[in-house]
């Protein structure tokens, strides 16, 4: 059985549990907590607790020989027409270093239509242990209902360990749809993953709790242990910056990578249910997910006649504005601007963000930049000590004065 | 037609304050809402209830990305044929079966039951609320089990409509899982409903770099942005009846849910750490009046020779 469990010998009746507890989950009578119907087994009572009488009992996990039966690292390998998202490779990065702490393989999986070019497939083979493929028209468009079911299948028959996944749009379709046919754990937006080299535990930490805490979580007791990851997050693997061409490697190079592949087949009982009518591209402006500099404004920059001075300063340095999520709440700029976990990760060499405080939810985006500076009033803000340059200063002076400077620079 | 709305309640506000001293979230005070999400998910049914979306040849919505008129001629001549396209693939012939009900279900403890009064009150016909000590600890799986307990035990649905995640929790999974469990198609991030038939569903969603438009067969789950709708408010009919109606709270018994597969029990995964994080403060201050520290950060950038 598993629950809250309230040690009436130690619990001496102080209430802190009560007032720690945000749904009136555990109340006080008679000297002695005791859980209610509003327990939701947060666990805010147990670390509220001074004397350590509270604490939440686990139902007893499946047995161990059955995980022993899962092994090895899949990425799975989205493609979009043909051809492989970038954060297919950022993954094999990562899963070739847990790879290598846990002694297993690393095999990638890419689903695509009938006929397309191989490259892709021959990049993924250079980065990984193997490659299971299926060529198959009804992979051609990225549709959860033939993509979910086929993975699963595979996994079930196949089983690794871990299976991760870029947290794409399609990526966050696909994943819980997987999950939930293989009933096993998933958790999104990971900003680090830890494996331990034993028992194989995957120890995935994300931004919690408003982005004020992050939270490490493991699937202890069920195969596989699956993970998405936002692009950006991780660094690609070096050689594979660009995608392989089988015309230009050597015949025997692609004949080596050729022998790493392995072809699936997909369930014929399974058919496509979501049409594309119509793709639309985002309109003006580059997508900031890809821009070498970023001018990033935050609510410091005080009101939305500022953002001239932002779009100017960006136009200087050959960038694009980004910005944070309450912008975009307020309906200063679109959506496809804001910068974050919830928004684009980017990996600009250049971020100057300006009046941004840098919480938790905006550094899990800007984790790729490579030099940030940071202007900000309040020299303890938490991008202050996040960024390689802390400007502390009034964000708007300050973007007139560096305006001022470049433009003079640039005669 | 029978449309549900996932539903979950949320703290007010996600600004979570820190106890600096212990490092636990201090949580008191806050006060439950519907998830913002959701919200824009039971606008959109109640949408569908009113007859918006039947696609009759007026085209009510368009597919317009924004907010023009898409069959005004004001659009590139590829929207036309597409709104034309959404017509003539799904009206007149199909249109939602009528009547239209829409029911919102929600997990949660006794006090949301006012959050499914409050839907109630704004339009929505039934409120169904999961909730039972069995259900709590849930992880994304275990509420996705729950809800799916808890659909079994209402009319069938011809589309589930979620939020495209929580505020709190930030997953974005509980749909995509719904979808899985009852073995239907999914659109996530709708951004726009275009037209609603009884057999199939139009609707723009977010895609990797711009939106799309895309045909699902019902029954289908759809999960929502908050750009989608705006939640109305309460008629004040609509409050006299939400505050009359009976909200129906099943247990995990009422549902048939194997407790095994339910709450934390039934959760594969498992907070094993939670930590501030702690920020290795590196930066190189840049000192001076504003005008010095300009100076100095257009020298760095000149530096970096981009
Ligand atoms: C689930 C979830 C997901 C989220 N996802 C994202 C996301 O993807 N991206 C994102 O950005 N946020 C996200 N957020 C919101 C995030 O938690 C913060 O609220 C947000 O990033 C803060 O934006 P800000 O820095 O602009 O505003 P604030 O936190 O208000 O910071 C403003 C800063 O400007 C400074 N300032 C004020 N005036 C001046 C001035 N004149 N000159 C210089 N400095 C000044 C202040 O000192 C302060 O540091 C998310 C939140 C949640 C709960």
């Amino acid at each position: 059985m598993s629950g809250l469990v309230i040690d009436a010998a130690r619990c001496v009746g102080c209430r802190r549990c009560e007032k720690a507890c945000a749904t009136a989950g555990i109340v006080v009578e008679g000297r002695l907590a005791h859980a209610t119907e509003g327990c939701v087994l947060c666990g805010a009572c147990v670390d509220a607790c001074p004397v350590g009488a509270i604490h939440i009992e686990r139902g007893s996990a499946a047995d161990e020989g059955d995980l022993a039966a899962w092994s090895g690292i899949w990425v799975f390998a989205e493609q979009d027409a043909g051809q492989v998202l970038p954060v297919a490779f950022e993954l094999l990065g990562k899963a070739r270093e847990l790879a290598a702490a846990r002694g297993c393989t690393v095999t990638a999986v890419l689903g695509q239509g009938c006929g397309g070019p191989v490259d892709g497939a021959l990049t993924l083979a250079a980065c990984a242990d193997r490659v299971i493929l299926a060529q198959d028209e009804r992979l051609a468009e990225r549709d959860a209902s033939v993509y979910a079911p086929w993975i699963a299948q595979l996994a079930e028959e196949m089983r690794p360990e871990i299976i991760l996944y870029g947290a794409t749009p399609f990526g966050r379709e696909l994943a819980p749809g997987v999950a939930v046919r293989l009933r096993t754990g998933l958790t999104a937006d990971c900003t680090v993953l830890e494996i331990d080299p034993e028992t194989g535990l995957l120890q995935q930490t994300r931004p919690a709790f408003g982005g004020n805490l992050m939270a490490t979580i493991e699937c202890p007791a069920h195969r596989p242990q699956m993970a998405t990851v936002r692009p950006g997050v991780f660094a690609a693997m070096a050689r594979t910056r660009s995608q392989l061409r089988a015309e230009d490697m050597p015949r025997q190079l692609v004949r080596g990578l050729l022998a790493r592949m392995e072809a699936a087949k997909v369930d014929p009982r399974l058919e496509p249910q979501v049409a594309v009518v119509e793709k639309r591209r985002a309109d003006e402006g580059a997508s900031i997910a890809e821009a070498p500099v970023l001018v990033v404004a935050g609510r410091g920059i005080g009101s939305k006649k500022n953002l001239a001075l932002v779009r100017r300063l960006a136009e200087l340095l050959g960038g694009e504005v980004g910005c944070t999520r309450p912008l975009v709440e307020m309906g200063w700029l679109e959506y496809r601007h804001q910068v974050g976990q919830t928004g684009v990760s980017v990996a600009p060499k250049l971020l100057v963000a300006l009046g941004v405080s840098g919480a938790i939810q905006h550094l899990a985006g800007i984790g790729g930049a490579q030099t940030v500076v940071a202007v900000n009033e309040d020299a303890d803000a938490p991008l202050m000590g996040a960024a390689a340059y802390a400007v502390q200063a009034d964000c708007v002076a300050f973007a007139r004065e560096l305006i001022a400077r470049l433009e003079a620079r640039a005669g | 037609m029978h449309i549900v709305v996932c539903a979950k309640a949320v703290p007010s506000t996600t600004e979570v304050r820190m106890d600096p001293v212990t490092h636990t979230i201090v949580r008191d005070g806050r006060q439950a809402v519907i998830n913002p999400f959701d919200t824009a998910a039971l606008e959109l049914a109640l949408q569908v209830k009113d007859g918006v979306f039947e696609a009759d040849g007026r085209c009510a919505r368009g597919v317009a990305g924004g907010a023009d008129a898409a069959c005004g001629g004001l659009r590139p001549s590829s929207d036309e044929a597409a709104c034309a396209d959404a017509t003539a693939d799904t009206a007149p012939a199909d249109r939602p079966a009528a009547p239209v009900t829409v029911s919102v279900l929600s997990m949660g403890i006794p006090a949301t039951e006012a959050l499914l009064r409050d839907a109630i009150s704004r339009g929505a016909d039934e409120g169904v609320l999961l909730s039972d000590r069995a259900f709590a600890g849930a992880d994304t799986l275990a509420t996705t089990y729950a809800l799916t307990c808890g659909l079994a035990h209402m009319p069938t649905a011809d589309l589930i409509l979620c939020g495209k995640m929580a505020v709190d929790g930030d997953t974005a999974q509980i749909g995509p899982e719904i979808a899985g469990a009852l073995g239907v198609p999914c659109v996530t991030d709708v951004r726009e409903l275009v037209a609603v038939g009884a057999r199939r569903v139009r609707a723009v969603r977010g895609a990797d770099n711009g939106t799309e438009v895309v045909d699902v067969p019902l029954p289908a789950v759809l999960t929502v942005a908050k750009e989608a709708a705006d939640l109305r408010m309460p008629s004040i009919a609509g409050v006299r009846r939400g505050a009359c109606a009976r909200v129906r709270v099943l247990g995990a018994e009422d549902v048939g849910a194997d407790p095994a597969r339910a709450g934390l029990a039934g959760s594969p995964t498992q907070v094993v750490r939670s930590f501030v994080p702690q920020r290795a403060d590196e930066a190189v201050r840049v000192e001076g009046t504003v005008s010095e520290q300009a100076a100095q950060v257009a020298d760095l950038i000149e530096g970096m020779a981009l």
